[in-house]
């Protein structure tokens, strides 16, 4: 399925003398979404800041289309691939309308004027995540799981060929969990290729393939169905979980039921 | 049903105060009209509106210090909206990255360097070089503590490290003026009328370096707005949207370190203005950066000159100096702020 959008080879990083991604290779393809999975520390949120680029490996190698990501210019790169931060580090004044117009700045630049694109990318990113009611409120002013839903329409506004989303369903309650899983689903049939980090597995099993992180080492890489998947998941996670087969909808679907 | 959306648009633009960006620009535009009219009128002995007859007095004192005050508030409200858009903070000063101590340095030196001097040359002809080589001293010392500064955080590129890299060079600054204090004591005495925060020495050549300094970094400083919207986000993702942040943030610190060296050449280290001029405005309006800028100009300019016109006219025929009316007054603000806060 798909040809691969973003591609890493062997990568190595070290951060406070631990190895924290630890010899990664993996192929994301367009048309896809993938969800990352792992206990906590296991080093999910940083391979996510490599394949960005926002943090340089010691080792190895990624391409984004096929070309190495160093040698991709800033503002083509940032058009090219959108990535949402765990949440925690956005604050400010700024009406939410503006900050998820921030999206269009890989495609304006820091001087250009928004086009009726920009305006349309940025109308369609906030009705996704349904957050148009409260356009011209503070970012400061909303809630968590708001504030969430904004900041997902401003890594949406940018319709970039590569989604790399840090834990984008922290916050929200169930329906709109729902609503993003489905929009990224979306985004994924149209085209883009999209990488999530859940930490809600029956979340994770609903994605087109599963890729299981433990102590920086990318253990398992398989679809939902793939018994080898499913026993590498309950391992990782020390049969916190079993995972059972339900029909929902006339559909298979795969359920991590707690096992207390 | 259909009037809902028409009469909810407006009040959806606003801010928590139901102003627009261009409701309190105006507003503020015409508080600084009324301000400027009333510096021209606010003297030694009262008000007096007969301009007339104090045309002499008018053009050559109340004038470049009514004009200067304004212009001088301008850069302070700028460079504290310059300082909390980069670090992120609201709390942030234009004074943080070492500029004041730096100030202080260089005329502690020209003072002690001075002294020596003045004993050979006349009173006022030592008293002109003196004045011309204190705003010069206080704008290079100015700089080069914010350049030393940003050379001990190797350039801009981590925030953390550029505020640490600010007080060491506060610290290490203020131990060597105290240094030179100690072996010419009759420097701190100038020291402290120089720096304590006054509008009462601007002439026309400091309305004109001002004037000079806001039309260099006003505009670029707009230029720049975005990518505070972008800081908005945190680092990572302003990153992640192709802005080249060291690069940016190093412009951004040589425009802050300009108004705040121009600022505190002419007038001092005038306290409070730069932090409190972008609260108000934000308190007021919810708006981007680049409105943030203009409006904290704008602010801080008014707040100034009226703290100026205050200064002359509370205690007339005596003067406070202006920097000790605006802590009070910005203190209070912050403390008031405080107490909200915690009330919330």
């Amino acid at each position: 399925m798909g040809t691969p959008a973003l591609q890493a080879h062997h990568l190595l990083l070290h951060l406070g003398g631990r190895r924290v991604v630890d010899g990664v290779s993996l192929s994301l393809r367009s048309g896809e979404w993938a969800a990352l999975v792992g206990p906590n520390g296991a080093g999910k949120s940083t391979l996510l800041q490599l394949l960005c680029g926002l943090r340089v490996p010691e080792a190895g190698q990624i391409d984004l289309a096929g070309r190495p990501l160093a040698a991709w210019p800033l503002r083509p790169r940032a058009q090219a691939m959108a990535w949402l931060a765990q949440q925690g580090e956005a604050d400010g004044d700024i009406a939410v309308r503006d900050v998820v117009r921030l999206g269009r700045l890989p495609h304006q630049g820091l001087f250009g004027a928004p086009s009726a694109a920009d305006e349309a990318a940025v109308s369609t990113a906030m009705a996704d995540t349904e957050c148009a009611a409260w356009a011209e409120r503070r970012l400061s002013d909303l809630s968590g799981g708001e504030r969430q839903r904004v900041l997902l329409a401003r890594a949406l506004a940018v319709q970039a060929g590569v989604l790399l989303l840090d834990e984008p369903t922290t916050h929200l309650d169930a329906p709109h969990q729902r609503a993003v899983l489905r929009c990224l689903a979306e985004r994924a049939r149209a085209g883009a290729a999209v990488a999530v980090v859940l930490h809600d597995i029956t979340q994770a099993l609903a994605a087109d393939r599963v890729l299981v992180m433990d102590s920086g080492r990318l253990i398992a890489d398989g679809a939902p169905h793939d018994p080898a998947l499913q026993a590498a998941l309950m391992a990782v996670f020390e049969g916190a979980f079993s995972i059972e087969t339900v029909a929902v909808q006339g559909r298979t679907r795969w359920v991590a039921v707690p096992t207390f | 049903m259909k009037t809902v959306p028409l009469v909810l648009a407006p009040v959806a633009q606003t801010g928590a105060r139901g102003l627009t960006s261009r409701g309190l620009a105006a507003v503020l535009a015409a508080a600084a009209a009324g301000l400027l009219l009333l510096g021209l009128a606010a003297g030694a002995e009262g008000w007096s509106f007969a301009w007339g007859d104090d045309a002499a007095l008018i053009s050559a004192i109340r004038a470049p210090r009514t004009l200067g005050a304004l212009l001088c508030g301008a850069l302070l409200g700028l460079a504290g909206a310059l300082a909390q858009g980069m670090f992120r903070n609201p709390l942030a000063d234009p004074y943080l990255l070492g500029s004041a101590a730096g100030a202080g340095l260089g005329v502690v030196l020209v003072l002690a360097a001075g002294g020596l001097l003045g004993a050979s040359m006349g009173l006022a002809a030592a008293g002109a070089l003196m004045r011309l080589g204190l705003v010069g001293a206080a704008f290079t010392g100015a700089l080069l503590g914010m350049l030393l500064t940003l050379v001990l955080a190797r350039g801009a590129g981590r925030p953390m490290v550029l505020l640490l890299a600010g007080v060491v060079v506060g610290v290490l600054l203020t131990a060597l003026s105290d240094v030179v204090i100690l072996l010419s004591p009759e420097a701190l005495r100038g020291k402290q009328v120089f720096l304590l925060g006054s509008t009462s020495f601007l002439g026309w050549a400091s309305v004109a370096t001002l004037a000079g300094a806001l039309v260099v970094v006003l505009p670029l400083s707009l230029l720049l707005a975005r990518a505070l919207d972008a800081l908005v986000l945190g680092e990572d993702s302003a990153t992640s949207l192709g802005l080249p942040l060291p690069r940016v943030r190093l412009v951004l610190v040589v425009l802050m370190a300009l108004a705040t060296g121009s600022a505190v050449a002419q007038a001092g280290l005038v306290a409070f203005v730069g932090l409190v001029a972008p609260h108000l405005v934000r308190r007021a309006v919810v708006v981007r950066h680049g409105p943030l800028l203009a409006l904290s100009a704008l602010a801080g300019g008014v707040l100034l000159l009226a703290a100026d016109i205050a200064a002359r006219s509370l205690w007339a025929p005596r003067e406070l100096p202006v920097g000790v009316l605006t802590a009070v007054l910005g203190g209070g603000y912050l403390l008031w702020l405080l107490r909200r806060r915690m009330a919330q």
